[in-house]
């Protein structure tokens, strides 16, 4: 709750600042005010209040969630200050509008209550449908916003019939109830409340970006402003997947359903049509928004197998995946502003002109791929491992294939880089956005030494 | 904690390295460095106790929660394959000094990286450790092979890439397995995953697992179609790594893993595995005549060789596997003696294809005879290392089945075919217009090979040294199949 509050004072703030025209203050502001959430957030560990009749639970998980995202935003935000440089509109309002989408993620991971979860996926997906077109004068950021949110309206139908149908069967949108009504079904469920899982589970499905209702996320990645796109791929995605697991845990307590089967197939489909259709993307950008796709697939393992490792792996898992992610974009905001466009070509020969940068990137780059130590590998072994727990085991020997499919297009930046004739572009970078990618590199790569500090927490 | 310092002083050399500046230096401090590093592997060595099992040992807690520990220590196979490592590494280097390498702190940085990795792989005692180790090991060989390499490295480097990396992730997906069926609190120790009890068909999916990942390391036909393609492209000193050590950590996952944990499965499909590494013999042995460029030819010869191996391994009978732990040191010798040869008279002829070639020895002479020796102890002649440990692999083979050893014994005729042809052709007759000016080999060039070829006849002549640090893990391990 905390949390929340803070945030949204935050945005109230960053706004207040726009219209004091302070636009120098408004960076400094944010980053201090998402330190302070942070901290706050993190004081409620081990309390496990609830609020407004059980409206909001903050138990550990929710702590643990939150600051993951809170955590992303800060990484996102230490971007901005290059990404805008020049820009000579206010941005106050790209800010602000930030943050109220934050607070909305906060509320998606820590929801006791359906109404909430809705509220929550749309205070995140509007923020979105607006930060998406934030850049107005280009076609494509116009393009991006249309699709998104002709798309995302429409399945947030989804979403609240599936609520609704919920709310038929169960006579409650408060998950304790459901829960009690979980278990009083003994296994058979009425076909209505099956129904309103299904479109719950498809409503957030689009969002998570999972195959077959992901084909929004290519192109509205692509189109979106990159650090807007950073924010999509990782804030978002986290709190989506926090979210669907977040109702099951609550609901279902280790009672295997109908559900599962369901979510079986999708993380199959995900994972491979993710990872193969990466292969073929001309850009970076875009191979990213598959690498997000495939590797949505894979943090649904920790969704399907249920295990008692399943909170812990998925904590593990999207933070090693979202710092790995925003480095990639940090990069590639500077690729996309040297020559204007972010083809394989464009990074040739970046390891003569840039070392720094591409060692960042490669790193990066094995992390998602999952080679050891990093995090990317401790992250993935730990949920693979929680999958094994519950005997899934052709659902990980189908997202090991994955992994060993996905080199075919995590190498490309690397091979363009470091063995290809370099075109004698030199990115021009400061020293603080150095010392950020170094920053986010050298996590990556101790957390794949201390795993031990994130996992068994939860 | 010599261990412990053997695979941290590598670490901290490849991070050091980076910042000297100059080649003459960087290839100093790389040599001077590794020559350390063997010193430590020397120290190892004197304080090795073959009678006891828990030599050397660091243990320290890592994830807790998930039983992974940070166990590294050394058996008398470990020890073998530390000092190899620990021995070639100078020598690698030593050779490469002709090579004017563009970014050469790169280069040697990763080179050392690459040590590290690869005595984790052979001293580490815990399942996951040793995954992350064998991991680690492939990215700087990776970078060293498609950076520095020659044509058509980038597609080449990323085949073996792909072929190696699917093959381990394989293994992992074993040893989670095997993870999750040691005694409860889970443990990747692998004194408990060797008690690990299977079933029959448990077995099967395991044996085929780690047999997947170790064949396509090693590489056992029909694994092998990256080997001589990435052989060949590497420079120098990658393709020395690669056969003189890298592959080794295929050999070695096999004893290590392999014999322990899948004993019943490799009673019923050893044959198989068998019939594979001899055909594997007899294809590379074929094509090896057929070749014209002399490194894609020893590529070849080397499928042929670690094709004995991998069959002496599989009759697990002890003549043959400890044929097998001889002859993994003798052929890294052997291999990156012949590599280093070709690399000088490559260097100096301008090409390595024989058509090419002719003459030599008349104009270097202390290059033939280096590479008359190192050529008679790849084809196992008598006296030399190459003999002790094949002799062994056949007898086992022969007490194994008579067929199989028939056939695997064409190898050494095979190469002998091959070898003796090859160095007819570009040793001796006329010399032409790319071997007219050829000069004869410097004294840093000789400080490469003397240590190799002093090797080749002390394992040759008094092969017992290394037969007994080995012989009482050898024993254990075949323990578990009986």
């Amino acid at each position: 709750m905390t949390t929340i509050i803070s945030l949204t004072i935050l945005g109230i703030l960053v706004l207040f600042f726009g219209i004091m025209k302070k636009q120098s203050w408004l960076l400094p502001l944010i980053l201090a005010g998402l330190v302070l959430s942070m901290v706050l957030t993190i004081l409620d560990w081990n309390s496990f209040r609830s609020y407004y009749h059980e409206m909001l639970i903050v138990d550990n998980a929710a702590v643990a969630f939150s600051a993951v995202l809170i955590f992303s935003t800060f990484l996102i935000f230490s971007l901005a200050a290059h990404y805008y440089k020049g820009v000579l509109r206010p941005l106050d309002d790209i800010y602000g509008v930030m943050i109220f989408a934050l607070v909305g993620a906060v509320m998606m991971t820590s929801y006791g209550n359906l109404i909430i979860l809705f509220l929550g996926i749309e205070t995140l997906s509007i923020a979105l449908y607006v930060l998406a077109g934030s850049h107005k004068e280009a076609i494509t950021s116009n393009e991006a916003t249309l699709k998104y949110f002709l798309l995302g309206s429409f399945l947030s139908g989804f979403l609240l019939f599936g609520i609704a149908l919920i709310y038929g069967s169960t006579g409650a949108f408060d998950l304790h109830t459901i829960s009690v009504y979980v278990s009083a079904c003994a296994g058979t469920y009425p076909p209505m409340f099956l129904a309103g899982l299904f479109l719950l589970l498809i409503g957030l499905a689009f969002k998570i970006a999972i195959v077959p209702f992901h084909f929004w996320a290519p192109d509205v990645y692509e189109g979106t402003p990159t650090l807007l796109t950073a924010f999509m791929a990782t804030v978002v995605k986290t709190a989506s997947i926090v979210a669907m697991f977040r109702f099951f845990t609550h609901t279902f307590h280790g009672i295997h359903g109908a559900w599962e089967t369901t979510i079986w197939i999708l993380a199959f489909l995900t994972i491979l049509l993710g990872n193969f259709t990466g292969i073929y993307q001309p850009n970076l950008k875009r191979m990213l928004a598959y690498s997000s796709i495939s590797h949505s697939g894979y943090m649904m393992l920790a969704v399907v197998a249920f295990s008692s490792m399943s909170d812990n792996a998925l904590l593990l898992y999207t933070l090693s995946y979202s710092i790995a992610t925003i480095t990639a974009f940090g990069i590639l905001i500077l690729i996309r502003e040297a020559h204007g466009n972010d083809y394989f070509s464009s990074l040739n020969g970046l390891a003569r002109t840039n070392p720094l940068e591409a060692f960042c990137l490669t790193i990066s780059m094995l992390s998602l791929t999952g080679i050891p130590p990093l995090a990317g590998f401790m992250a993935k072994y730990y949920l693979f491992t929680a999958a094994l727990e519950k005997g899934l085991v052709w659902l990980v020997i189908v997202a090991i294939a994955g992994s060993a499919i996905s080199v075919a297009y995590y190498f490309k930046p690397i091979m363009a880089m470091y063995l290809k004739e370099s075109n004698e572009v030199k990115l021009t970078v400061e020293m603080p956005y150095k010392v950020h990618l170094m920053f986010m590199t050298l996590m990556i790569i101790l957390i794949g030494l201390l795993p031990f500090l994130v996992m068994g927490i939860l | 904690m010599l261990t412990i310092l053997l695979i941290l002083l590598p670490l901290a050399l490849s991070l050091i390295i980076l910042m000297v500046k100059g080649e003459k230096a960087v290839r100093q401090f790389a040599l001077a460095g590794s020559l350390i590093e063997f010193g430590v592997g020397v120290a190892a060595f004197i304080q090795f106790k073959t009678s006891c099992h828990c030599n050397l040992l660091f243990s320290a807690g890592w994830i807790e929660s998930l039983g992974v520990t940070l166990k590294f220590g050394m058996d008398g196979i470990s020890l073998l394959l530390v000092m190899l490592t620990t021995f070639l590494l100078p020598v690698i280097i030593l050779s490469s000094f002709n090579h004017s390498y563009q970014r050469p702190a790169a280069f040697y940085s990763l080179i050392l990286l690459m040590e590290m990795a690869l005595i984790g792989v052979f001293t580490s005692f815990d399942g996951l450790v040793f995954y992350i180790f064998w991991e680690l090991a492939l990215i700087p060989a990776y970078f060293i092979c498609a950076v520095w390499g020659g044509n058509d490295r980038i597609r080449i480097t990323f085949k073996f890439f792909i072929y190696t990396f699917t093959g381990s992730l394989l293994m992992l997906v074993a040893l989670i397995y095997l993870y999750f069926k040691t005694p409860m609190p889970h443990s990747f120790d692998f004194q408990w995953l060797y008690s690990v009890k299977l079933n029959p068909g448990e077995q099967t999916w395991v044996f085929l697992a780690f047999f997947l990942a170790f064949a396509v390391k090693i590489p056992i036909f029909p694994f092998h179609t990256w080997q001589p393609d990435t052989y060949a492209g590497a420079p120098p000193a990658g393709s020395m790594l690669l056969a003189g050590i890298m592959l080794k950590m295929g050999i070695y996952g096999m004893i290590r893993w392999m014999i322990p944990i899948c004993h019943d499965a490799l009673h019923q499909w050893g044959i198989v595995a068998m019939i594979m590494a001899i055909t594997g013999i007899l294809y590379a042995s074929l094509i090896a005549i057929r070749q014209n460029d002399m490194k894609r030819m020893v590529a070849y010869s080397s499928i042929a060789h670690v094709g004995l191996i991998a069959a002496g391994l599989f009759t697990l009978t002890t003549y043959a596997t400890q044929g097998v732990v001889i002859q993994m040191v003798s052929h890294g010798i052997n291999i990156v003696g012949m590599f280093i040869i070709i690399d000088f008279i490559e260097q100096r002829a301008g090409s390595r294809n024989i058509s090419d070639l002719g003459g030599i020895a008349l104009k270097a002479p202390r290059l033939a005879i280096f590479f008359m020796i190192m050529l008679l102890a790849s084809v196992a002649l008598p006296l030399t290392n190459g003999f002790v440990g094949e002799f062994l692999l056949l007898l086992g083979i022969f007490e194994y089945s008579v067929v199989f050893a028939a056939v695997a014994g064409l190898t050494i005729i095979l190469s002998a075919v091959y070898m003796l042809w090859m160095y007819q052709r570009t040793m001796l007759g006329k010399a032409n217009e790319f071997t007219e000016n050829i000069h004869d080999l410097t004294w840093t060039e000789m400080a490469a090979l003397v240590p190799l070829v002093v090797m080749v006849f002390w394992i040759g002549l008094f092969p017992g040294l290394f037969l007994n640090v080995a012989l009482p893990d050898v024993m254990q391990i075949l323990n578990f199949t009986k």
